[in-house]
């Protein structure tokens, strides 16, 4: 196992996967000459060439069609946003192509097609660059939708959605690509999609994390373990399909439940589990399943008023102490 | 539209109301927030207002008579509405309003009348429950149908249990009764004592039975709500409750010097001795920390302030007003509030905050000439003390027999939580306080 970032991951990722696949060819804004905005491409166009690793012009909507047509004859596209607020532009082709392909061709169309990028909050980019935006996604029938919190969930995780036979949307968190972790060499290392984690261990009250909530989330039970509070921390990993089943036992063994999410509220993801949690599990709530969300506001640009709409320990912490009673 | 009115909750641990009387009568006309009713809970008399503005078209319920939290009690609307359906919601019992007034009656037929699930069905969860406890036969009450504040969980593992939620009070926000006030009462095994009892209590009639040739003539005096809930409370305490106690006796000339001296000052103190033990008690439980404290499922908890309750007699029971942090405050304020409370409890006006969350609480019978006698905790607090009356006898001091003014008092604790050493150490401080009371200020 080496440590390495969690942009060093994924390129390690994609990099297998385009040696294991010839299939597998890569395209994006700036993801080529530039060695992508993020730096996540680093190298591949050196090593595969550029009929594999193919810079587009800023045109969302047409090379995400693009990336669709070549999966419907086959190939396996990685089409990277340079970050997922630009995926808005692409979201017909997202939605209305790739989700619906297979069930509107009777079967006839598989679309491997894999959507990537950073998203979520950055460091003061403003309102229109800093959305989470997986609750759009994992909305409809016919996207999946992946959310790594670790280099090594990273990289199992992307080497699945790349070999997986439908679309993916896979949302890496901007601010987590310096993040380091231990990330197995093996070339075959995969996570399955629609599978928890659980982080910690606990019996009084379950936190369900995703992506940057998951450090934050571990920090607040290493506090909450202070006050004898025990927490579990689940993270989903993939949001669609969700891992219901792991949540749900792990409410049955501590009755109380907080959902952390970088995201807005509204029909958020925190919502949904919410809701599942209560029409599965609700003879075992001690108390009301609590979200703690991104403040419901576009985000400000001021740094200041940044921190304060992104949930941090202390927003956790209070919410778990609330559900627990304490 | 016609709006129904129900036998509103009015405090935290009530379950039936008694409705003492009606401050509209049939036509008047109503607006919202006026007062409608007087209704007589398990600890105050209370004004139950109008939710909404109309005319007073029935009265359900007569003067007198009580019913369970959440019973259609009235209808307002408009003049000249048809209210026929709401009446049909009505419980039989409005029609036939003698019940109560039948002579021994042995359960409680009148309040609980069968068609009482009509009115707002009990919760799928709180089914299990009644089924569990319907075991005896039907002396055992449905649940009532006003809105207890529970957890999913806890409505469940009450089921479970064969626990009335209704004897429990919730430690969550709100009174919701949560997954630890269940673990507590299945430790302290609450439910099931007193189940038994009250079924006991409705099997063995002792005053009915024939003895000799003739029964002893007698009269069944229906129990008020306060009476109820004494009733409910005292079986939770003594029961589950180990009780063990400590007396000491203490030597109170100083103390009755410094009060005569002290209303001596200006006619207008008023401190009576009770006063001043209840300001020694509180800061005794300072020093003693250990004694201010209550048994908790899984752990002891010890309070930061010196809440008191002080008991007192009212017409048909006793109530125990709280004076907070009183070991902050002087022997006046002290005076002037226990005056007030005490007021407020013979007149029933008592708000809930104002009797409920002693740390500690103090029955004193020595104005009634009691010398000793034990007193029952008041859970969860951890201790109770017992104070009898002050008494000129004869001690022997320096070996030679003197006349002291002396008063015993006697300490209730739980066991759980409190220690006999950490008790009696209590008990010293609070003796060696007042016997000379200059420690107050030292």
């Amino acid at each position: 196992m080496a440590v390495m970032t969690m942009r060093e991951a994924l390129n390690q990722a994609i990099r297998e996967e385009m040696h294991r696949d010839p299939g597998v060819f890569l395209m994006g804004e700036e993801v080529a000459a530039y060695q992508g905005a993020y730096k996540v491409t680093k190298g591949l166009l050196q090593e595969f060439g550029d009929k594999r690793v193919i810079d587009t012009p800023i045109t969302e909507l047409g090379f995400a069609g693009l990336g669709v047509g070549a999966a419907m004859v086959g190939l396996r596209p990685i089409v990277e946003f340079m970050t997922f607020n630009f995926s808005i532009l692409a979201t017909d082709q997202i939605i209305n192509s790739a989700a619906k392909m297979l069930y509107m061709s009777g079967g006839q169309f598989k679309i491997p097609i894999v959507f990537r990028g950073p998203g979520g909050s950055a460091f003061q980019v403003g309102a229109q660059h800093s959305q989470a935006m997986e609750s759009w996604f994992a909305y409809f029938p016919g996207l999946k939708v992946v959310m790594p919190s670790t280099p090594a969930d990273a990289k199992g995780l992307l080497k699945s959605a790349i070999r997986d036979d439908d679309p993916v949307i896979f949302i890496e968190q901007e601010r987590m690509y310096g993040n380091k972790g231990e990330v197995p060499d093996d070339e075959d290392y995969t996570i399955p999609l629609g599978v928890a984690e659980v982080k910690r261990a606990g019996t009084d009250a379950t936190i369900v994390a995703r992506s940057l909530m998951i450090p934050l989330a571990l920090k607040a039970a290493d506090e909450l373990q202070q006050l004898g509070l025990s927490c579990e921390v689940i993270d989903p990993r993939t949001i669609r399909p969700l891992d219901i089943d792991t949540i749900i036992e792990s409410v049955k063994k501590t009755n109380r439940v907080v959902v952390a999410e970088e995201s807005h509220p509204f029909c958020g993801v925190g919502a949904e589990i919410s809701a599942q949690i209560t029409e599965r599990a609700f003879d075992h709530l001690d108390a009301p399943v609590r979200r703690v969300s991104g403040i419901d506001v576009p985000m400000p640009y001021a740094k200041n008023l940044e921190n304060l709409a992104i949930p941090g320990v202390k927003e956790i912490v209070a919410a778990v102490k609330e559900v627990a009673y304490v | 539209m016609a709006t129904e009115v129900m036998m509103p909750k009015l405090s935290p641990t009530m379950e039936e109301g008694l409705l003492s009387r009606w401050l509209k009568k049939e036509g008047d006309r109503v607006s919202m927030g006026e007062p409608l009713a007087e209704i007589d809970t398990d600890k105050a008399t209370m004004e139950m207002q109008a939710l909404t503005s109309g005319v007073l078209r029935k009265i359900l319920i007569n003067e007198g008579e009580s019913a369970p939290l959440g019973q259609l009690i009235a209808i307002v609307g408009e003049p000249d509405e048809d209210i026929s359906a709401l009446l049909n919601k009505a419980p039989a019992k409005a029609s036939a309003p003698a019940t109560t007034a039948q002579p021994a009656s042995q359960s409680e037929p009148a309040t609980q009348p069968p068609t009482q699930p009509q009115t707002q069905p009990p919760t799928q969860n709180e089914q299990p429950a009644a089924a569990g406890n319907g075991k005896q036969g039907n002396v055992v009450e449905a649940p009532a149908s006003g809105r207890l504040i529970v957890s999913p969980l806890a409505a469940r593992m009450a089921a479970e249990a064969g626990i009335d939620l209704r004897a429990l009070s919730g430690s969550g926000p709100g009174g919701r009764i949560i997954k630890r006030d269940i673990e507590a009462a299945i430790e302290a095994g609450s439910a099931a004592p007193e189940q038994a009892s009250v079924t006991q209590l409705r099997a063995v009639p002792p005053l009915q039975q024939p003895a000799l040739t003739e029964a002893s003539p007698y009269r069944d005096q229906p129990m008020t709500e306060m009476r109820k809930t004494i009733a409910r409370r005292l079986v939770t305490s003594i029961g589950p409750v180990p009780h063990f106690f400590l007396t000491t006796e203490i030597e109170m000339d100083l103390a009755v010097e410094m009060r005569r001296n002290i209303n001596e000052l200006d006619t207008e103190h008023k401190i009576s001795l009770n006063d001043i033990i209840v300001k020694i008690a509180a800061a005794a439980l300072i020093k003693n920390p250990q004694v201010n404290a209550s048994f908790q499922e899984k752990s002891i908890r010890y309070y930061e302030r010196a809440d008191i309750g002080v008991a007192v007699a009212i017409d048909d029971g006793l109530i125990t007003p709280v004076v907070r942090s009183a070991d902050q405050k002087s022997l006046s304020q002290i005076a002037g509030e226990i005056r007030g409370l005490a007021e407020r409890a013979r007149s029933r006006k008592l708000k809930p905050e104002e009797y409920m969350g002693a740390t500690f609480s103090i029955s004193n019978l020595g104005m009634l000439g009691i010398d000793e006698f034990t007193a029952v905790i008041n859970p969860p607090e951890a201790a109770i003390l017992a104070v009898g009356a002050v008494t000129p006898k004869p001690v022997v001091r320096n070996n030679e027999i003197v006349v002291r003014q002396i008063m015993r008092v006697t300490m209730s604790c739980d066991h759980r939580a409190v220690d006999g050493a950490t008790g009696a150490r209590f008990l010293q401080t609070f003796k060696k306080i007042l016997e000379n009371p200059l420690y107050l200020v030292v």
